[in-house]
C-alpha cells in the first residue's frame, strides 16, 4: 500500500518543513519570520493532510486543518497584528551571527539523523525519515528561541518548535488525535499568554527586547 | 546466647534513664547495669576463643530492610574485638557509676551510653553490610550526642560538627566499599562476599575506600581531624571509650575488609597502609608533646598508637601477597596485640584524667602538678599506664611494639626494592613515635603528678571514691598482666589469625613457654613473665636491703634546692618549657612553631612577654584548602541562580543535546 511515491512524497514534505526550519533561521525581518514560519505550518498542514490519506487515517485531516488555521492563519495574523499595533522594532536582533547559528542547525540535524537512525531501526522505514525530520524541527525550534533576544522570534521559535512535535505525531502510525488537539490547543493557550505579556511588558518598557527585563531584575 | 541477652539489655537500660533521668540513683544503676553487660560480652568473647570453634552459626533475625535479613555471626576476630571493646567498657561503666555523679549534664549523657556500647557490639557480631553500616554510623551518631552533651562550650560544638561531618565522609566511603564487595547480585551478607571475586578496578577500589572510611574513624593522619577535637569534648567515661574502643572498632572494620571479605589485597597496599601508618604514629606524637589540654594530648596519643597498629596491618598485608604467611601471622599477631594494649592503657590514661578532672575540675596540665602526694591511687595507676603508653618493659605496651619491630626487621624478605628500602624508614618512624611518646608521657605525668601544684585546686584536691580508684588499679593490674603473659596472649590472637592468614603464628618453639621469640630465639626473645618475677624479686630485695641497713633516726639537713629556694610554683618546669626543646628542633619546621620574645626597655616597668604561635599544617593545608574549594564552587554555582532567561535556556538546551550525543555515541559502539 506504501508504493514509492507517497513515500517519496511524504519525504519532500518533511524535509520541506525542515527547511521552512532552516529558513526561519536566517531571515533578518520580523515579518520575514512571521511569513516562513507561516509557510512552515501551511508545510505541515499538507504533511498531516499527506500521512492521513496514506495511513488511511481520517483524523489525521482534523490534524491538518488545526494547522492550517491555527498555525498558518491565526498565529502569524495575531502575532502579525500585535507587532504593528506595539510599533516594534523590526529587525530580528540576534545574538549568534548568523553563519553561526546556520552551521549549528547543520550539526543538529545530524545528531539527530545519528540518533534517531539506530534508535527505530526496526520500525518502518517513512517513520524513522519523518521522525528523524521532526527531531531536527525540533531542536532548531529550540536553537531559534535561544540565538534571539527579541520576544517575538523567540515565541515563533517556540512555535516552530511545536510544530516539530506535530510533526512527529502525525508521522508515528496510530497516534491518537487527543495528542494532536491537545497539543494544538498547548500551542494556541501559550499563544494568548505571550500575547498577553506583550502587552505588559510593552506597558512597562517601551520596548520587547529582553534585556530590558533582564536590566529590571537586576542582573546588569 | 548470652550476647544476645547482654546486648538486648543495653536498649533497655538506656529507656530506663529516659523514663527516669530525673533522679540521681538511676545514673549509677544504669553504669552497673552497662558494666554487667559488659562482664557478661567478655566472658562470651572469652569462651568463644577458649573453646576455638571456627565461628557460631550465622543468627538470622526478620528485620532491616523488607527483603534484606539481619545475619548476625561471631567468629574469632569478632570474639577478640569483643573483648578489646568491652574490656574497656566495664572499665569506663564501673567507673562512670562514681564519675558521672559530679558530671552537671549527665542527662544528656547517660541514655546515650548504653545505646553507645550496643553500636559497638552490634558492628562486631554484624555478619552483613546493612547490619555493619547501620550499627556503624549508630555508633557514629550516639557517641556524637555525648560529645555534644556539654554543648553550652563554644568548642564542643565545633568539635561536634567536625567530627559529624567526618563520620558522615566515613561512612560515605564505606557505603560503595560494601556495594562494590557485594556486586551486581543483591546478596549483602559477608558470606557472599568472601565468595565474590572483585575485578582489577573494584578491587584496588574497596581498597581505599575502606582506608578512607574506616581510616577517618580510626584516626589516621590526614583524616584524623575530627579525633583530638571529639574525643577530649565527650565526659571522660566517653572519651575513654571512643579513643580506646571506637577507634578499636574502626580497625576491625578495616581488618575484616582487607583481610577476611577483600580476596586479594596487593603489597602495594600494604606499604600505602605502613606509610599511612609511620606518619600518622609520629606526627601524632608529635602533636600530643605540644599539648596543654591532658584529654587532647590522650587524643593526639591514639593517632599514634592507631598508627602503628596499622603499621602492622600493612606489613601483614605485603606479608601475605608474597607467601610469608608465617611472617604475616606475625604482623597481625603484633598489630592485634597492640590493638588490644592500646584499648586497655588508653582507658586507663582517660580514665585517670576523668579522675584528674573530678578532683580538680581543670584539664589544663599548666594548672596540675604535685597531684601524686593528693591523689596517690589515681597517680600510681597513671603511671602505669604512662609507662605502658611509653613502651616500657615488662609492661604491655612494650611487647607488642617489640612485636611490630620485629616483624619490621622481617620486612626486607619482601621481594620488592620499594619494600626493602621502605620499611627501615617505617622503622626509624616508629622508633622515633616510641621516644616521643615516652617524651611526651614524661612530660604529661611529671607536669601532672609531680613537683607542686600550680592552681589552688590542684593543692586542694584530694582522690577520688573507691571505686573508681579501683578501677584505675584493675585497668593498671591489667596492663602488667597482659604483658606478664605475652606467650599466652600471643597464642590466643594466633588462633584468631589462623582463620584470616591460613597460617597461625609460631611462637619459636626452640625456647618454649614463656619466651617470646617470634623469629628465631638467635634473632631476639623476650620473657614479660621471667622479667616481672625477676623484677619483683629485687624489688622486694631491695625493700629488705633497705630495711635493713637503713636507720630510723631523723635527720635534719639542707634540701637539695636546685632551683627551687623560691616557694613560687612558677619556678617549676611547665608544660611549655619542657616541649620546647622539641619545639625548637623538630616543630619548628613541621608546625612553623616561632617563639618571639619581647623585653621591656631599661626603665621600663612592663613585664617580658613571651608568646609562643604555631600552625597546624594538616588543617591549614588540607581542611582549610578544602573548606575554601567547597566554598569557590558554592559562589559559583549560586551564580546560576540569577542567569537571565535566554541562559536559562541555553542550559537546557546545551544539557539535551549533550546527552542526545551520549546517546548517539553509545549507539554507535
Amino acid at each position: 500500500m506504501l508504493t514509492a511515491l507517497s513515500y517519496d512524497l511524504a519525504h519532500l514534505i518533511g524535509a520541506t518543513v525542515l527547511m521552512a526550519g532552516f529558513a526561519l533561521l536566517y531571515q533578518r525581518r520580523l515579518f520575514a519570520v512571521l511569513n516562513t514560519f507561516s509557510f512552515q505550518a501551511l508545510a505541515l498542514a499538507a504533511a498531516a493532510a499527506w500521512q492521513a490519506h496514506i495511513q488511511h487515517a481520517p483524523h489525521l485531516y482534523f490534524t491538518a486543518a488545526i494547522a492550517l488555521v491555527f498555525k498558518a492563519m491565526i498565529v502569524p495574523f495575531a502575532l502579525h497584528w500585535l507587532v504593528e499595533r506595539l510599533g516594534i522594532h523590526r529587525t530580528v536582533e540576534t545574538a549568534l551571527s548568523i553563519g553561526w547559528t546556520m552551521i549549528i542547525g547543520v550539526a543538529l540535524v545530524a545528531l539527530s539523523i545519528l540518533l534517531v537512525l539506530p534508535v527505530t531501526a526496526h520500525s518502518a522505514a517513512l517513520t524513522r525519515e519523518s521522525l528523524a525530520l521532526a527531531m531536527s524541527v525540533v531542536l532548531l525550534g529550540m536553537l531559534m528561541m535561544i540565538t534571539r533576544r527579541n520576544a517575538v522570534t523567540q515565541v515563533v521559535g517556540f512555535m516552530a518548535l511545536e510544530n516539530g512535535l506535530i510533526l512527529a505525531a502525525v508521522s508515528a502510525k496510530g497516534m491518537p488525535l487527543v495528542v494532536e488537539i491537545s497539543v494544538a490547543f498547548s500551542v494556541l493557550v501559550a499563544m494568548t499568554l505571550f500575547g498577553i505579556f506583550f502587552f505588559r511588558i510593552r506597558e512597562r518598557f517601551d520596548s520587547l527586547d529582553l534585556n530590558y527585563i533582564e536590566t529590571f531584575r537586576g542582573d546588569r | 546466647m548470652l550476647i544476645v541477652a547482654a546486648l538486648s539489655a543495653l536498649p533497655l537500660l538506656s529507656l530506663l534513664t529516659i523514663v527516669w533521668g530525673r533522679g540521681g540513683a538511676v545514673h549509677g544503676l544504669v553504669y552497673a547495669g552497662c558494666f554487667l553487660s559488659s562482664v557478661a560480652l567478655v566472658a562470651a568473647g572469652l569462651d568463644h576463643l577458649g573453646t576455638q570453634t571456627g565461628g557460631a552459626p550465622t543468627l538470622v533475625l526478620p528485620f532491616g530492610l523488607p527483603w534484606l535479613h539481619a545475619h548476625f555471626r561471631v567468629d574469632n576476630l569478632s570474639a577478640l574485638f569483643l573483648l578489646i571493646v568491652n574490656v574497656p567498657a566495664a572499665a569506663a561503666s564501673a567507673f562512670a557509676v562514681g564519675y558521672s555523679a559530679h558530671l552537671a549534664e549527665r542527662r544528656r549523657v547517660t541514655p546515650f551510653y548504653p545505646l553507645f556500647l550496643f553500636a559497638m557490639n552490634a558492628v562486631l557480631v554484624g555478619d552483613d553490610a546493612f547490619v555493619f553500616l547501620v550499627a556503624w554510623e549508630f555508633m557514629s551518631l550516639t557517641s556524637w550526642l555525648m560529645v555534644l552533651a556539654d554543648h553550652r562550650r563554644d568548642e564542643n560544638r565545633k568539635a561536634a560538627m567536625v567530627y559529624l561531618s567526618m563520620a558522615v565522609f566515613g561512612t560515605f566511603c564505606l557505603l560503595p566499599a560494601f556495594g562494590l564487595l557485594a556486586g551486581g547480585g543483591g546478596d549483602y551478607t559477608f558470606a557472599s562476599m568472601r565468595l565474590h571475586s572483585l575485578g582489577p578496578v573494584a578491587g584496588p577500589l574497596v581498597v581505599l575506600l575502606v582506608l578512607m572510611g574506616a581510616g577517618s574513624k580510626a584516626g589516621l593522619v590526614p583524616l584524623h581531624a575530627w579525633l583530638p577535637l571529639a574525643h577530649p569534648a565527650a565526659p571522660s567515661h566517653v572519651s575513654a571509650l571512643m579513643s580506646g574502643v571506637m577507634t578499636k572498632v574502626a580497625l576491625y572494620g578495616l581488618i575484616r575488609v582487607l583481610f577476611d571479605l577483600h580476596g586479594h589485597v596487593g603489597w602495594q597496599w600494604g606499604a600505602a597502609m605502613m606509610v599511612v601508618g609511620g606518619v600518622s604514629a609520629v606526627m601524632g606524637v608529635l602533636y600530643a608533646v605540644m599539648q596543654d589540654d591532658l584529654k587532647t594530648l590522650l587524643a593526639y596519643s591514639t593517632v599514634e598508637n592507631v598508627g602503628i597498629v596499622v603499621i602492622g596491618l600493612g606489613l601483614a598485608i605485603a606479608f601475605k601477597d608474597d607467601g610469608e604467611k608465617s611472617l604475616a601471622a606475625l604482623a597481625l599477631v603484633a598489630g592485634l596485640y597492640h590493638a588490644l594494649n592500646h584499648a586497655v592503657i588508653k582507658s586507663l590514661l582517660f580514665l585517670g584524667a576523668g579522675a584528674v578532672i573530678t578532683a580538680t575540675g581543670e584539664r589544663s596540665l599548666g594548672a596540675l602538678g604535685g597531684l601524686l602526694k593528693r591523689m596517690p591511687w589515681t597517680g600510681a595507676a597513671f603511671l602505669v599506664g604512662a609507662a605502658a603508653i611509653s613502651a616500657l618493659p615488662p609492661l604491655n605496651g612494650f611487647v607488642s611494639e617489640w612485636l611490630v619491630l620485629q616483624s619490621l626487621f622481617k620486612g626486607p624478605v619482601v621481594p620488592h626494592w620499594a619494600m626493602k628500602f621502605g620499611v627501615p624508614v617505617v622503622g626509624a618512624f616508629l622508633a622515633l613515635a616510641a621516644a616521643l611518646a615516652a617524651t611526651c608521657f614524661v612530660r604529661a605525668y611529671g607536669i601532672a603528678f609531680l613537683g607542686r601544684p600550680r592552681s589552688a585546686a590542684a593543692a586542694e584536691a584530694g582522690d577520688v571514691s573507691a571505686g573508681m580508684r579501683w578501677t584505675l588499679v584493675a585497668l593498671a593490674a591489667l596492663c602488667v598482666g597482659l604483658g606478664a603473659i605475652p606467650v599466652t596472649v600471643t597464642d590466643a590472637l594466633s588462633v584468631v589469625v589462623q582463620p584470616l592468614l591460613g597460617t597461625s603464628f609460631a611462637v619459636s618453639s626452640d625456647l618454649g613457654w614463656p619466651f617470646l621469640s617470634p623469629v628465631s630465639n638467635t634473632r631476639g626473645s623476650y620473657s614479660g613473665t621471667v622479667l616481672v618475677m625477676v623484677g619483683l624479686a629485687l624489688f622486694g630485695i631491695a625493700i629488705a636491703l633497705v630495711h635493713r641497713m637503713g636507720n630510723n633516726r631523723m635527720r635534719a639537713a639542707d634540701a637539695w634546692d636546685c632551683g627551687t629556694p623560691e616557694d613560687n610554683p612558677a619556678t617549676q618546669y611547665t608544660g611549655q618549657s619542657f616541649a620546647q626543646p622539641l619545639r625548637r628542633s623538630i616543630a619548628a619546621t613541621v608546625f612553623q612553631a616561632r617563639e618571639t620574645v619581647v623585653m621591656p626597655q631599661p626603665g621600663d616597668d612592663s613585664p617580658a612577654r613571651h608568646s609562643l604561635a604555631m600552625t597546624d599544617p594538616i588543617w591549614n593545608g588540607l581542611y582549610l584548602r578544602l573548606a575554601w574549594l567547597i566554598n569557590l564552587i558554592a559562589d559559583q554555582v549560586n551564580r546560576l541562580q540569577f542567569l537571565t532567561v535566554r541562559r536559562y535556556l541555553l542550559m537546557m538546551f546545551c544539557t539535551l543535546v549533550f546527552l542526545l550525543l551520549v546517546v548517539a555515541v553509545r549507539q554507535q559502539q
